[in-house]
């Protein structure tokens, strides 16, 4: 920012003449209107980690959800969600989760979903 | 585990694959008001079943007085192995939240680290490193009888990952804060913020206590008393968003430090800060933190600042007093410091004991006027952050963590770029048919396509989630079979199963020592002469750590440490005896049945009494508690006289304190006492006491004596050495 003096006591005539609760108040509306932008984009949002952390749930590895997550990533998997790739083709192919994720280890097997989410 | 045994650092990593912790959640202690000894305490909470008290506690009855708030202590030496022993002397101490500071670099990590690595300032963060300090504490909590908190951090590019593994191991609190990220770590702000909705999300599921990242922008800061009104900025972004995403009012904790430090006017600054932020985050908890913005490398300093902190704390509030140690001004904490910083925040707080029913502060006048103008400059900050189109625009602007006292900017704020930063552009929209089939996700989730209601638990796709199959966990021991706690512990392995030590300040066998001097010179002068010291001494990486000048010319104080190169086995050792006391109860009978009576007084030129009067008089606990009769008869008593009236009064003990020992005269005058007696032919009936600090009961008994008593003797210990002196001489 651009340096600038001191003008409190020019900006802060609008606060003057409230009470302390008022002013409380006022800063916890101010509050919520700084975050609930970034608590909206958050909700349609994904990210590597949330999507590693997921698999971790869901019984991997922290390595196994590495090595998945950046599978997914790099063929355009992980919007609809890693444990959803997993879930799907243990799904399809009727096997438990954890063999479903040591198969899609396979680069072969990830496209095959690939096909599945077009 | 038993009190008097070490704790086996191979048991607890024995089996740890199948270890579970006890509980999951964060513990509030159990406060409540209490008489203890002689006084009624309010700000306190339950006693410890083991714990070891204040110094000065032994002339009190050994009280040992816990306050209301959970007490941290910080403890990453890079070794989790040995930070393990140190919890368990800090819990003794009075800590019930143990923080574990995470080592150089770990948020830049893009995924978990496994393994137990060394770490560099602090301890690399893996399942198997928390997984063996949490099943340490698991036994420590029993040992003191106090639920033990610990705690880590969830940040970085990993954050959601590593609040898996922490509800998944049982950590009981971490540290939560996007604006940490993006304004310290350079880690992309989108990112930041995204990862943080699903990382608070599994902190509320799992009941962990957040703490904020508000006291970096304290701590980096160009002067941080200005930075005030963006502390509360700080404060209410995350706590208000930890809220709202589930997180209960009472596990989000502000952390707070009083900004300023002396020579700055302390009070006055920070006084009216804490009152603006305790009033505008009524509904949170405070986590009190130490200042270290302004810490140097001397130790008392660094402590008289933290006890302004901890009347901050009691003038205001505090739910966790954080603490700091001493020596964190100069090297990554040690022990004793550790130590010596949890006996600061329990003396302090407990000395400050209700305080503020005996105050109230002024309704008017410099300290409301300030705490008003401190949230009026936070309001205006927040307006001028929507008005420039939200936070991560404000954040583009610079302005975070400008110098200024806002609404005065310096234009040398932090800016980071929206695009910019460590995981920039990874981050993905959602597809219509995102599902992530786990318990505590955020945002969201199309569940109903396989056929679940909207608000059902994901995980029932899956039949649960390692949250309730802990089973599913896949445990990672060791990555790298150079660098592991292993090897590790078995280069140390002397120090553990043989019977040989060394000194240590950190880890076992490092060998530190330190040496205080003082040298009649100027500070350059005494820094060179005092490595010198170290080499005569053989100490090996000698380093002055602490240098303060006493006056320019006349002197100068250095601290230094150095490595001692030898081992000490303590089978060669000879250990100063200790005496097998006699009940109280006992003594009392045994007196009551068998008059004593006792000659006693300060002998040859010698005016000290103090000492002697203590172990006598019944109001210190001395010898006449139990019904000895003494008589009193002064200071520089001649040695003759102790004799002459012990015939006239037939008495039975000649007690007779020795403090001066210049040139040996008290041994001297131990020996004419013992002659004189054996001259009047009444040694045989007579039992001869000497006592003073520097006396050794060894020698004494050469001299004469039938015993010596020296620094720290109470009157039970005199009691008990009498009669059972007595009982040897006339009941057998």
């Amino acid at each position: 920012m651009k340096p600038r003096n001191d003008d409190f006591n020019e900006r802060r005539k609008h606060l003057k003449s409230m009470t302390d609760q008022e002013l409380k108040v006022y800063f916890e509306q101010l509050t919520d209107q700084i975050i609930d932008p970034m608590l909206e984009l958050a909700q349609d949002h994904t990210t590597p980690a949330i999507e590693r952390s997921v698999l971790m749930r869901m019984g991997f590895s922290s390595l196994e959800a590495k090595t998945l997550t950046e599978k997914m990533m790099e063929h355009h998997l992980l919007a609809h969600g890693a444990g959803h790739v997993v879930f799907k083709y243990a799904k399809t192919y009727n096997i438990p989760i954890r063999e479903a994720g040591m198969r899609l280890m396979d680069t072969s097997e990830i496209m095959k979903m690939v096909e599945v989410f077009k | 585990m038993t009190i008097n045994e070490k704790l086996d650092i191979r048991a607890i990593l024995n089996d740890l694959e199948h270890y579970r912790p006890k509980r999951r959640g964060w513990v509030w202690r159990n406060q409540k008001p209490m008489d203890l000894g002689a006084f009624h305490y309010v700000q306190a909470s339950a006693s410890l079943k083991n714990s070891i008290p204040l110094p000065s506690a032994r002339h009190l009855g050994n009280i040992d007085p816990q306050p209301d708030a959970t007490i941290t202590t910080e403890i990453a030496s890079g070794r989790f192995e040995d930070d393990i022993r140190r919890m368990r002397m800090a819990a003794w101490h009075g800590a019930d939240h143990i923080m574990v500071i995470r080592t150089a670099g770990q948020s830049h990590m893009d995924g978990l680290l496994e393994g137990t690595p060394q770490g560099v300032g602090g301890v690399p963060i893996t399942r198997k490193q928390v997984r063996a300090q949490r099943k340490a504490l698991d036994l420590i909590e029993e040992e003191v009888g106090r639920p033990i908190n610990y705690h880590s951090y969830v940040s970085g590019v990993a954050g959601p990952e590593i609040a898996v593994m922490f509800v998944e191991e049982g950590v009981n609190g971490a540290h939560q804060d996007p604006q940490y990220n993006v304004l310290y770590r350079n880690i992309n702000m989108i990112r930041s913020f995204v990862d943080a909705c699903e990382s608070k999300k599994i902190m509320a599921f799992g009941g962990l206590a957040q703490i904020d990242g508000a006291h970096n922008a304290n701590a980096t800061a160009r002067d941080a008393w200005k930075v005030m009104p963006e502390l509360l900025v700080q404060h209410a972004i995350n706590s208000r968003m930890s809220e709202k995403i589930g997180i209960r009012p009472d596990l989000i904790c502000l952390s707070t430090v009083p900004p300023a430090a002396p020579p700055s006017p302390d009070l006055k600054l920070n006084l009216p800060y804490a009152l603006a932020l305790r009033e505008l985050m009524s509904k949170y908890k405070m986590r009190a933190q130490m200042n270290t913005k302004y810490m140097d490398s001397s130790t008392r300093e660094a402590t008289v600042t933290h006890v302004l902190n901890l009347l901050i704390s009691r003038l205001t509030s505090a739910d966790i007093q954080s603490t700091i140690t001493p020596d964190e001004g100069r090297n990554v904490p040690w022990h004793v410091y550790n130590i010596e910083a949890l006996d600061t925040a329990k003396q302090a707080m407990m000395g400050m004991d209700d305080l503020m029913s005996m105050l109230e502060f002024k309704k008017d006048g410099y300290l409301v006027e300030t705490k008003r103008e401190i949230q009026e400059r936070a309001i205006l900050m927040m307006e001028e952050i929507i008005q420039l189109g939200g936070y991560f625009k404000a954040v583009e602007e610079g302005m975070f963590v400008d110098s200024g006292y806002y609404p005065e900017r310096m234009g040398d704020g932090i800016v980071r770029k929206m695009d910019g930063g460590i995981g920039a552009h990874s981050i993905l929209k959602r597809a219509d048919d995102y599902l992530a089939p786990v318990p505590a996700h955020y945002g969201y989730n199309n569940i109903t396509q396989y056929g679940l209601k909207k608000n059902q638990d994901p995980s029932i796709l899956l039949g649960g989630s390692t949250f309730d199959h802990p089973e599913w966990i896949q445990y990672i021991d060791e990555l790298d079979e150079n660098d592991n706690v292993n090897i590790r512990l078995n280069d140390t392995e002397t120090y553990r199963s043989t019977t040989k030590i060394k000194p240590e300040v950190q880890w076992l066998g490092d060998g530190v020592v330190t040496l205080d001097l003082f040298f009649p010179t100027d500070s350059d002068t005494a820094e060179a002469a005092a490595l010198v010291v170290a080499k005569n001494m053989q100490l090996k990486q000698a380093e002055v750590i602490h240098k303060e000048m006493l006056h320019p010319a006349e002197g100068t104080r250095i601290q230094l440490k150095g490595v001692v190169s030898f081992d000490i086995d303590t089978k060669d050792l000879v250990l100063k005896e200790k005496e097998d006391l006699l009940s109280d109860d006992f003594i009392f009978e045994y007196v009551k049945n068998h008059p004593i009576k006792v000659i006693a007084g300060t002998g040859g030129s010698d005016e000290h009494s103090v000492g002697m009067r203590e172990v006598l008089d019944i109001k210190h606990g001395g010898i006449e508690k139990y019904g000895i009769q003494y008589q009193y008869l002064g200071t520089s008593v001649p040695i003759e006289k102790f004799i002459d009236a012990a015939i006239e009064t037939d008495a039975d003990v000649i007690m007779i304190s020795l403090i001066i020992s210049h040139d040996d005269i008290h041994y001297k005058n131990m020996e004419k006492l013992h002659h004189y007696a054996i001259e009047k032919g009444v040694r045989h009936k007579l039992i001869l006491l000497a006592g003073g600090t520097q006396v050794t009961p060894e020698l004494a008994r050469q001299y004469g004596m039938d015993q010596g008593f020296g620094r720290g003797t109470k009157g039970k210990h005199v009691a008990s050495f009498i009669v059972k002196r007595h009982m040897a001489m006339y009941e057998n």
